[in-house]
C-alpha cells in the first residue's frame, strides 16, 4: 500500500466557498448471450482467452456483426433513460494504441449515439428528487484485460510483463453520459452516488446487466469541477451562470459507497488547490478504496486526438419507429415508481421499506406477497429469522434454499390455526435442512397445534386440580396468574396447543 | 508441348467440361499446372506459397467424388489461384508485407470457403504489392513479379501475381481484390480478364482489409465466361460481413452466354480517354467501341464532370481507412515482433514502434503518415470529409450517366506495361496509372476489364473496362462477352490476345520439377 500526501480541506469548508459540479459517465456491461460485434460468449469467469475468435482477437481480415440484442437493449435503456433514439446512427472508429486492444481501434460511438436528450430522477436519501439530466447513451466494445506482472502497485509502470486476456474484448458496453451535474451543492457526493444506485436499479428492471459492480459489469468514471460560489442557493441564476472550472476525471469507481467518496475527495483536494492560488490540472485519477484518495492518472485534454471516423465495416443502425415504439412497451415500472406503489400496497412504514430496499429483498417480498402470504409475514420472515441465517452463512437470502412459496405455505399454516409461531420456526429449520415443504417437515416432525378441545380441556382440568393456590388467585382476580398454567398445559400438550385457546378455557373456568 | 502442358492452355470452362466428360482428371489437370508453375514461378515470382500437396489433395478427393457419380459443382477440380490477402486455414498468408511473414490464419476466409465447397483446388497464394497498396506489385515484401509478355515490366498492381500467373498459364483462375483498381489493370496490362463485382457483391470476411469502403474482391480469368463462372462461385450474401448484400448473385453465367447488343445503350466516358492515353491504348479502344457500334450497340458520350476530384478524394480515403485497418499489426499477438536496438527491456509501445518500422515498406508507411494526418482533428472536415463529398458527387455522376447509357466503357488503364523500376520513385506517377478505375471503387459500381488487342508501339496488351450500374454486374459480362467474341472474330487464331504474348518459357531452364516451386 502506498501513502500520499495531498493537501485536503474540511468538505465543509470547501462548500463555503466553492460549488461542485459533476459528470458521471456510466459503462455498463450487458448481459446478452454473445460478444458486441461477434458470436463468443461472455461469461463471466471463464478460463483466460478462452472466450475468442477471428473477429475479438482483431486478426487479419475479420469484420464485425452488430449484435442485434445489444442494440435492443441499448434503445430500451435509452428510453427507460426518456431520451430520444436515434432514427439513423453509426458506429464510429476511435483509434488509439493499447496493447489489450486488438484492433488497436476501438469500436464505439462519436457523434451519433443511438439514446441522447434524456434525465433519471433520482430520490436522496430524504425523499427529495434530484433531476440528472442525460446527455446520451452510446454502444461500444469492451477491451481486454491487462494484469501487470511484478512492481508494486499492480499498475503498468515498474511492472515486469503484462498478461491480457481477450475474453473481454468486444463484451457490449453502453456508455451513459450525463450533462454536467448543477445544483446540487453540498449535496454532489450524495447526488452522485443516489445517480449510480438509480441507474443500477433501473438497469436491474430492465433485466440488461448482471449489474454487478465489484465484478466490473458497471463501471463509474466521476468528472469534477468547482467554480466559485456565488450565493447560498446551489440553483440560483447567478450561480448557475458562474463559468465552469477545470475537471478531473476520476476513473473506474466501483462501488456506490466509494463514488461518494471519490467525489467527496475530489472537491476537497479541488478547493485545497485553488485555495493555493494553483489551478486544476485537467487529468484521469485514479481512486484508491483502501486509502479513501485519488492520485495523478494521464493528463488529458479535451484535444485527446481519437481520429473518430465512421466504421465503415458496419452497415448504420436505424430502428424504425413501430419497433422503438415496440421495446418501449416491454419497458418495466420505473424502479422508484415501483417502490412507492409497494410501500402502500404494503403498508410499510419509510423506515421499514427503506430497510427492505437496502436488503434488495424488495422482489422476494413481492414474491412472496404474490404467493399468498401476507406481507407482513413476508416481511417478518425475509427481513428477520431468514436474513440473520444469510447474513451468518455469508450468503444472500434468496440463496438459503427457502422459495417465496415455501414462507406463503407457512404462513397459511399459521394463519389457519395449524401452527403457532414456535412451531412456524421449528419447521423453517426443517425447511431449511432441506427436509421438505413447510407441510411435509410439519407432518414429519408431527408438529400440528391440537385442534381437539376435549384434549386441551382434560389438560387445563388436569393442571388447575393440580395447582389450587394458582387457581384460586385466579378466583380472586388475578387474571395475569393465568400465564403460569398456561405454561403448563402447554408442557402437558407438549407444545402443540393453541396457548390463546389454553387461556380462553382457564380464564372461562375460574372467573 | 506435351498433352499434360496442353491441358494447361484451355478455358476453365473447357477444364470443366473435359473433367465432367472423363477426358483427364482434376489430379492430372493440378499436376499440369503445378508442373507449369515449377517452372515458371522462379522467373516470374506470381506465387509467394505453392500448395501441392494440398491441391492435388482435393484434385483427388474431387475425381473419387466424380468416379463416385457423385453430382460437382461446374468448377470443381479446376484449380485456382488465390491473392495472398485472403486467409487460407494452415496456408500461409502475408498480404505481401514483411510483418506478416510465417503468419499461418486460423480461419479461411469467405471466399477461400466457397472454393473449397466448390471443389476448387487452390495451387497457392499469389503475389502482390504490400497490403494491395500499388499498382505494379513492386511493393512486395517478397520481390516484384514479372509480366509474362516482357519480364522487364510489371504485371500491373496490386494483384500482380494472379493476372501474371492467369496470363502465363499457371492457374486458369485466380482470386483479386480490387480497391482502386487492383484486379483490373492487371488484367489490362497482361491481357487478361479481371472483374469487380459491386461493393458488398463477394464477402470481405478473412479478406485482409486495405480500405474498408472500397475493397472488393472478384475473379480473375481469360475469358468473361470463366470470370463469370468464378464470379458465381464466390459471389452472394455472407452473414459475417455486415456490409454484404442480402441478394442473390446477378445471373452473371447467364449474361456472358447472351451476347445480343442490339439496341443497347454504350456510353463513352468523355473524362476518361483522350489526353493522358497512350496511343496505343487510345487506339485500341475506338476500334472497341467501333466494333460494339457495328454489332448493334448505341453510342452515347457521358460526361461525369466530379471524375477530375476522385484521384484526390482517394487518396484521403484510402489512407484514412487504410492507417486504421493496419494499426493492429502491432507485434503484440502475430506478425514480426523486433524489439528496439540499444533498449534492455523494451516497452509494449517502444515494441510496436520498432516492430512496425520494420515490418512495413516504405509505399505503406507513406499511406498510413498521410492517412493519420487526414483524420487529424481540425484536418477531419478539410481531407476526410471533403473527400466523402465528392464521393457522393461521383456517384451523382454515375447514376446521371447511366440514366443515358447501359453501360460504360474506357480505357481501363492510361498506359500498357510501364517498366520495373519506372515509377518506383514517382507516387503521383504510379498512383495515376488507376485514375479510370478508382471512380467505380468510389461509387461501388461494378466494373470489368479485358484485352482489346495489343498496342502498335509497344506490342503490349490493351484492356478495355466496362462499368455497370450498382448490383447490375449481369451487364458488364453480357457486353464484355460480346465485345470479346467480336475481337476473336477478327483476330483469329484461338481468339485470345495471348497468342500473340512471347513464349516465356523460352529460355527457361528446362527439367525443373515442381519441387523447385517449393
Amino acid at each position: 500500500m502506498s501513502t500520499y500526501t495531498q493537501d485536503v480541506v474540511s468538505y465543509d469548508e470547501a462548500l463555503t466557498r466553492y460549488d461542485p459540479v459533476l459528470g458521471l459517465e456510466v459503462h455498463v456491461e450487458l448481459n446478452t448471450a454473445t460478444k458486441m460485434f461477434c458470436g463468443c460468449a461472455q461469461s463471466f469467469g471463464a478460463e483466460p482467452n478462452s472466450q475468442v475468435c477471428p473477429v475479438c482477437l482483431g486478426l487479419p481480415g475479420a469484420l464485425p456483426v452488430v449484435n442485434a440484442r445489444a442494440v435492443e437493449s441499448a434503445i430500451r435503456i435509452g428510453l427507460a433513460l426518456n431520451c430520444e433514439i436515434a432514427q439513423w446512427c453509426r458506429f464510429a472508429r476511435k483509434n488509439y494504441f493499447y496493447p489489450d486492444m486488438p484492433k488497436n481501434f476501438q469500436t464505439s460511438q462519436y457523434d451519433e449515439p443511438i439514446a441522447f436528450e434524456g434525465y433519471l430522477d433520482v430520490e436522496l436519501d430524504d425523499g427529495s428528487v434530484f433531476r440528472v439530466e442525460i446527455e446520451r447513451a452510446h454502444m461500444e466494445e469492451d477491451t481486454g484485460k491487462s494484469t501487470h506482472i511484478g512492481g508494486a502497485t499492480g499498475r503498468i509502470h515498474g511492472a515486469e510483463y503484462s498478461l491480457v486476456d481477450f475474453n473481454r474484448a468486444g463484451i457490449p458496453l453502453i456508455e451513459i453520459v450525463t450533462k454536467p451535474i448543477t445544483g446540487a451543492g453540498e449535496r454532489a457526493p450524495e447526488v452522485a452516488r443516489a445517480y449510480v444506485a438509480a441507474l443500477r436499479d433501473l438497469l436491474k428492471a430492465l433485466d440488461v446487466s448482471e449489474v454487478r459492480m465489484e465484478q466490473g459489469n458497471v463501471r463509474c468514471d466521476a468528472n469534477v469541477s468547482l467554480r466559485a460560489k456565488a450565493g447560498d442557493d446551489a440553483t440560483a441564476p447567478e450561480q448557475l451562470a458562474v463559468p465552469l472550472g477545470t475537471r478531473t476525471e476520476t476513473k473506474n469507481v466501483n462501488s456506490l459507497r466509494s463514488v461518494e467518496r471519490a467525489v467527496r475527495y475530489e472537491i476537497c483536494r479541488h478547493a485545497a488547490v485553488l485555495d493555493s492560488g494553483e489551478s486544476i490540472l485537467q487529468e484521469t485519477r485514479h481512486w484508491h478504496e483502501d486509502t479513501g484518495v485519488t492520485t495523478s492518472g494521464r493528463p488529458k485534454s479535451d484535444a485527446d486526438d481519437y481520429r473518430y471516423f465512421p466504421e465503415p465495416d458496419l452497415v448504420p443502425v436505424a430502428p424504425t419507429r413501430e419497433r422503438v415504439e415496440e421495446l418501449r412497451a416491454t419497458l418495466p415500472e420505473p424502479p422508484a415508481q415501483r417502490r412507492k406503489r409497494l410501500q402502500a400496497d404494503w403498508g410499510y412504514s419509510d423506515l421499514e421499506m427503506r430497510d427492505v430496499v437496502n436488503a434488495g429483498a424488495l422482489e422476494v417480498i413481492e414474491e412472496t406477497v404474490a404467493a399468498g402470504a401476507t406481507p407482513a409475514a413476508a416481511r417478518k420472515w425475509w427481513m428477520g429469522d431468514l436474513a440473520r441465517r444469510a447474513n451468518e452463512a455469508g450468503s444472500a437470502v434468496t440463496e438459503l434454499g427457502v422459495t417465496p412459496a415455501h414462507i406463503a405455505e407457512l404462513d397459511g399454516l399459521i394463519r389457519d390455526g395449524r401452527l403457532n409461531d414456535s412451531m412456524a420456526r421449528q419447521v423453517m429449520e426443517g425447511v431449511l435442512a432441506g427436509e421438505g415443504t413447510p407441510t411435509a417437515v410439519a407432518d414429519a416432525r408431527g408438529l400440528e397445534l391440537v385442534q381437539d378441545d376435549g384434549a386441551l380441556e382434560a389438560a387445563v382440568d388436569k393442571v388447575i386440580a393440580a395447582n389450587p393456590d394458582v387457581a384460586d388467585k385466579i378466583r380472586d382476580g388475578k387474571v395475569q396468574a393465568a400465564g403460569a398454567l398456561i405454561g403448563q398445559v402447554m408442557k402437558e400438550m407438549r407444545g402443540q396447543a393453541d396457548a390463546a385457546k389454553a387461556r380462553e378455557l382457564i380464564l372461562g373456568k375460574l372467573t | 508441348m506435351s498433352t499434360v502442358t496442353d491441358l494447361t492452355s484451355l478455358t476453365a470452362a473447357q477444364m470443366a467440361d473435359g473433367l465432367a466428360a472423363g477426358e483427364f482428371t482434376s489430379v492430372e489437370l493440378t499436376q499440369a499446372h503445378l508442373d507449369r508453375i515449377a517452372l515458371l514461378n522462379p522467373v516470374l515470382n506470381a506465387f509467394l506459397h505453392v500448395d501441392s500437396e494440398g491441391a492435388l489433395a482435393t484434385a483427388a478427393d474431387v475425381d473419387a467424388r466424380r468416379a463416385a457419380g457423385e453430382e460437382l459443382p461446374r468448377l470443381a477440380g479446376v484449380p485456382i489461384a488465390v491473392k495472398d490477402i485472403a486467409c487460407t486455414q494452415g496456408l500461409p498468408t502475408t498480404a505481401g508485407s514483411r510483418t506478416l511473414e510465417g503468419w499461418i490464419p486460423p480461419y479461411d476466409a469467405t471466399i477461400v470457403t466457397r472454393l473449397k465447397e466448390a471443389g476448387l483446388p487452390i495451387l497457392g497464394k499469389t503475389n502482390m504489392d504490400e497490403f494491395a497498396m500499388g499498382s505494379s506489385t513492386e511493393h512486395s515484401a517478397y520481390g516484384p513479379t514479372r509480366n509474362p509478355w516482357d519480364l522487364d515490366r510489371i504485371p500491373g498492381g496490386s494483384g500482380g501475381g494472379s493476372s501474371a500467373a492467369v496470363a502465363a498459364f499457371l492457374a486458369p483462375l485466380a482470386i483479386g481484390s480490387d480497391t482502386g483498381g487492383s484486379i483490373r489493370q492487371p488484367a489490362a496490362v497482361t491481357g487478361s480478364v479481371g472483374a469487380k463485382p459491386t461493393y458488398g457483391g463477394v464477402s470481405r470476411y478473412g479478406v485482409i482489409a486495405l480500405a474498408s469502403s472500397l475493397d472488393q474482391i472478384g475473379p480473375c480469368a481469360r475469358t468473361v465466361t470463366d470470370a463469370a463462372l468464378l464470379h458465381e462461385v464466390i459471389g452472394g450474401h455472407d452473414p459475417m460481413d455486415s456490409t454484404s448484400i442480402d441478394a442473390p448473385v446477378p445471373p452473371v453465367v447467364e449474361a456472358a452466354a447472351n451476347r445480343d447488343l442490339t439496341g443497347l445503350r454504350v456510353g463513352i466516358v468523355k473524362e476518361l480517354t483522350g489526353d493522358g492515353y497512350q496511343a496505343g491504348v487510345q487506339a485500341r479502344f475506338d476500334e472497341s467501341v467501333e466494333l460494339l457500334r457495328r454489332a448493334g450497340a448505341e453510342i452515347v458520350e457521358v460526361s461525369c464532370p466530379h471524375f477530375d476530384y476522385a484521384m484526390a478524394a482517394y487518396y484521403l480515403i484510402l489512407p484514412s481507412e487504410a492507417s486504421s485497418n493496419l494499426a493492429r499489426y502491432d507485434a503484440m499477438r502475430y506478425g514480426l515482433r523486433v524489439g528496439p536496438d540499444g533498449v534492455d527491456s523494451p516497452s509494449a509501445e517502444q515494441v510496436m514502434a520498432a516492430s512496425r518500422d520494420a515490418g512495413f515498406g516504405d509505399e505503406v508507411k507513406r499511406r498510413i503518415i498521410l492517412g493519420t494526418y487526414a483524420l487529424s482533428s481540425g484536418y477531419y472536415d478539410a481531407y476526410y470529409g471533403q473527400a466523402q463529398k465528392v464521393r457522393t458527387l461521383i456517384a451523382r455522376d454515375f447514376e446521371a450517366a447511366f440514366e443515358q447509357a447501359d453501360v460504360l466503357i474506357s480505357p481501363t488503364a492510361p498506359t500498357t506495361a510501364f517498366r520495373i523500376g519506372d515509377k518506383l520513385e514517382d507516387p503521383m506517377a504510379m498512383y495515376l496509372n488507376d485514375v479510370a478505375t478508382i471512380p467505380a471503387n468510389l461509387a461501388g459500381i461494378p466494373g470489368l476489364s479485358l484485352p482489346s488487342g495489343v498496342a502498335d508501339e509497344d506490342g503490349l496488351p490493351v484492356g478495355i473496362q466496362i462499368l455497370a450500374p450498382a448490383t447490375q454486374d449481369q451487364r458488364m459480362y453480357a457486353v464484355g462477352a460480346a465485345l470479346e467474341a467480336l475481337l476473336a472474330e477478327q483476330w483469329g487464331g484461338s481468339g485470345s490476345v495471348l497468342d500473340r504474348a512471347p513464349d516465356v518459357t523460352t529460355g527457361v531452364t528446362t527439367g525443373a520439377s515442381a519441387e523447385d516451386a517449393k
